[in-house]
Formats: C-alpha cells, structure tokens, sequence
C-alpha cells in the first residue's frame, strides 16, 4: 500500500495542481477587480463620486480609526448580531423541543407558525421602535425577531423528519419520551440545527443592519445609513465592505465550529 | 406453560374512512424455545400479532400473556427486530447493540462484555467500532440482531427481518439468526410473507387467513437441520406445495 503506483501519483499531482491554480485565480479577480476600480477613478472612466475608488475607501476607513470611533462601529454591530444570533437561537430551539413535545399544541399553533414565517418580519420594526425604544435593544429585538422563525421552522422540521419506526423501537425496548428525545430525536436533528445556526448568522446581520437604518446613532449600518444622507458614498462603501469582511469573518467560524463539532 | 399466549384476540383499527376489523379471534400459544413462522397474505394482521405481544398496542378484546402475565407494555422479556436495521448513523457498531441496554439502564461491564461476545459470535469482531454506513447490509441486520439480543429476552418477535436483503445475503443473515437462537434457546415468532424462509427456519408454520386475520392451519415442520440443509432437503417442496395451496384457498 505504501508503494504509489505512478499513474495515481500523476491523478495525486495533477489533483493539487489545480487546487492551487483556483486559489491563484481567485486572487488574481480580487486585485484586477481592486485595480481596475482604482485605476478607472482615476483616469475618469468612472465616477469616483459615486462609486468610490479603493484608495478613497481606505483613506476614509482611517480617518475613522484616527478619530477613534472605527471599532467602536464595528463593536457595536458585531455584538447587536451576535446577541440578536444567539437570542434568536436559543429562543427557537426551546420552542421547537416544547412544540415537538406536544402534539397538541404544534397542531394548533402550526397554522400561526406559518402566518409569522411569511410575514416580512422588517415591517414590524416600528412597532419594535415603539415598544422599546429607539436604541440597541430595538435592533436586537428585529435579530431575534428574523432568525427565531427561521430557526423553529428549520429544527422543528429536522425533529418531525425522524422516522416514525426509529421512534417505534425505541419504544419496543421501553424508552421514555425524553429518552427518545436526548437518544434519537436530537442527535438525528443535529445537521438541522447546524444549517439553522448558519441561516441565523446571516438573518441576524439582516436584522441588524435593518434596525440600524432605523434607529441607531452607532455601528455600521448608522455609517452606511448617515453617508448616504449626506452624499458620502466613500463612507458607505467603506463601511459596506467592512461588514463584508465583518460578515464573512464570522461565516467562516461558524464553519471552523461545524468542523470540529 | 407457554412463553407467549394469544387468548382470542380481536383488534379493530380506526381511521376517519371507517373502522376496520384487523384480528378477528386470534389464538395461540407459543412454548419456549420453538420457533414459529407466520405467513398469511400481505397487509393481513402478521405485524398487529407481533406489536401487541411488544406492548405497543392493546386488544379490544382477549388476553396477551407473556410467561402468564398479561402484557401491558414494552418488557425487556420481549424483543423486536424489524425490516429495516434502523442503526443509529452518528453512533458506532458497539453503541448501537448497547441501544436497550442504555434505554433500559442495564448497561454495565457484565452486559457490555456479552454484546461483545455476541457481536463476535456474528462476525462483527472487527466492526465494533465502525459506523453502520461502513458496514453491508447484512452485517447491519446482524448488528439488529445482536442489539435485540443483549437485553437477553425470552422471546424474538422477528418482522420480515430479511426481506429488505439481497437474496444471497438474505440466505447467509438467516443461517446465522437461525443458528444464534437456537445456540441461546431462544422462542422465536418470525413474521415472513416468503414461504420458503418460513418453512426452511421455523418447527411449526401458522398460516393466517387474509384480514381479519383468524388462523387457517398450524403445521408441525418435520425437517431439521440449518436453514440451508432445509433448503436443500427434497420435502422443502412438498411443505411448499402445501402451504402454497392454503394461501390461495383463502383468495
């Protein structure tokens, strides 16, 4: 077995080689798209008024960071998304065993279920403002708000889909209900909860971002919003790609957590 | 007396187009280490007689004894194989086997060190700790088996174990079931739809009558010897032919 066969060290090296001919490639986009960008503002071929160019961005994105209120915006909004994510996380998870657990209810309350999950959950955001005031708990309010429906549907779902005839043994040997539950039911409903945790992340920036344009005096949804209004639009695309990064930081942890999980 | 007794049972299902007569008068009993077959045409009642002894459903009327006592619900006294091994993906070979014991909370070193030896006996010596999508579909099965056996009950209710397995694999699994209870002594009740697994496992065959299911004929298997040898055998045909014959008449 240790003896490689020259034909699959050939598949070996050929199958490498084009991994690092798709990262190179990758790469090579970003920055042409970067330099086109930067060079097309600055001989004219685009409006840097309105689209910005890179160096415009970057310029901006330190002036924010030499006033000091640069991580105060991303800190802001990165913990808005987290507490909306994990609120609405666990919120959905509880409520998702107890409708699992009974019957009766999840029949009864499955028809509001699917009233709420269609409902544009953004519409509800001045009645939030209203309810809680215009501030950080309101922005939170609309994250738990998006991604807790999003994640009872997809857990409940992930729950029900357990075959019937699992359960039917399990109690063929005796099993308690919440033996079911801990023994088959949640370790057959974990790949739903993980899709359902890597939907919320991005409802939550949704939820997040949304509340910021409506009330907030801070994050990056507030710098997006405010440049904007004021015809800055180096600043919204500045801030625009530092959620980008934001976002996608946050992403690939959750993938990183999957992994190991 | 009997490891298991049917006292004229009759059970009626209830849907919302109509109730629906599934045992009418249904009696049997079943003596310790035989093992009996049951063939009767599809959807007659075979898996009704099994579930009712496993205590997952109730007569409307008659008595279920198990070793004399009525039988009110799931007991380790009884265990229950299905068509489908339904292993638990995220657990492996070992864990699986040790699923009733866990439920049950008789998992401890004694217990453990039988699954063991039991997933030895089946061959799976060196799958113990591999994951059931690694293994064929007859070692899963035999997986099954050996999580039945390990709460060590008196009595198998086997329900078409095999038919979801190729016809090779489906010859060899039954060889080695055929040869595990009879080694442990074990009562067996194997629901089958396949007249010739019935006849080449089983000492005694009931044929049911299409539902309501009553009991059309009981007969005594005189061949002996492993499945296979059964198979074998020239009177194989004759119990055939006979049985055949029974089903049809009901048609």
């Amino acid at each position: 077995m240790n003896e490689v066969s020259k034909a699959q060290a050939e598949f070996m090296k050929k199958h490498r080689r084009r991994g690092f001919l798709v990262a190179a490639v990758r790469w090579a986009l970003l920055i042409a798209l970067i330099a086109v960008w930067e060079i097309g503002a600055r001989i004219g071929w685009i409006d840097a008024f309105l689209l910005s160019s890179p160096s415009r961005m970057l310029e901006t994105t330190l002036d924010l960071y030499r006033q000091g209120v640069l991580f105060e915006h991303i800190f802001v909004t990165v913990f808005e998304t987290l507490a909306g994510f994990l609120l609405g996380g666990v919120i959905g998870f509880v409520i998702a065993v107890l409708l699992w657990w009974f019957d009766f209810a999840r029949r009864v309350l499955d028809i509001y279920i699917v009233v709420l999950n269609s409902l544009p959950k953004i519409a509800l955001g001045p009645i939030l403002i209203v309810w809680m005031g215009a501030g950080i708990p309101a922005i939170i309010a609309m994250a738990v708000l998006i991604s807790v429906v999003v994640t009872l549907v997809t857990v409940l779902n992930g729950f029900l889909e357990v075959s019937q005839e699992k359960i039917f043994l399990m109690r063929s040997f005796g099993a308690t209900k919440s033996q079911i539950f801990s023994m088959v039911i949640l370790p057959s409903g974990k790949p739903a909860i993980l899709s359902a945790i890597k939907l919320n992340i991005g409802l939550s920036w949704v939820g997040v971002i949304v509340g910021e344009y409506l009330v907030s005096r801070a994050g990056l949804g507030y710098l997006i919003v405010y440049g904007g209004q004021v015809f800055q639009l180096d600043l919204v695309m500045a801030s625009t790609v530092i959620l980008c990064i934001c976002a996608v930081a946050m992403y690939f942890m959750t993938a990183w957590l999957e992994r190991r999980g | 007396m009997p490891v298991l007794d049917y006292k004229n049972i009759s059970m009626r299902y209830h849907t919302l187009d109509g109730e629906t007569l599934a045992i009418d008068g249904f009696s049997h009993s079943f003596e310790k280490g035989e093992f009996t077959a049951i063939v009767g045409p599809s959807g007659c009642g075979k898996s009704t007689i099994l579930s009712l002894a496993a205590g997952l459903i109730f007569p409307d009327s008659g008595q279920v004894l198990l070793n004399g006592e009525e039988v009110k619900g799931p007991s380790a006294k009884v265990g229950y194989m299905l068509q489908s091994d339904h292993l638990f993906p995220w657990l492996t070979i070992e864990k699986n086997a040790c699923v009733g014991l866990k439920v049950r909370h008789l998992l401890n070193p004694d217990t453990l060190k039988n699954v063991r030896d039991l997933l030895e006996s089946c061959g799976l010596a060196d799958f113990m700790d591999k994951y059931p999508y690694q293994l064929s579909g007859g070692m899963r099965q035999r997986a099954a088996l050996v999580r039945t056996l390990a709460l060590d009950p008196d009595i198998l209710l086997l329900d078409e174990p095999f038919s979801a397995l190729d016809f090779q694999t489906r010859l060899n699994v039954s060889q080695d079931v055929h040869r595990i209870i009879r080694e442990k002594g074990k009562t067996a009740v194997l629901v089958t739809h396949d007249i010739t697994e019935a006849i080449s496992m089983a000492d005694r065959v009931i044929v049911l009558s299409k539902r309501p299911a009553r009991v059309l004929f009981v007969h005594d298997i005189e061949l002996t010897g492993s499945p296979m040898e059964r198979r074998m055998s020239g009177l194989i045909n004759r119990y055939f032919d006979m049985l055949w014959r029974e089903l049809n008449m009901d048609e």
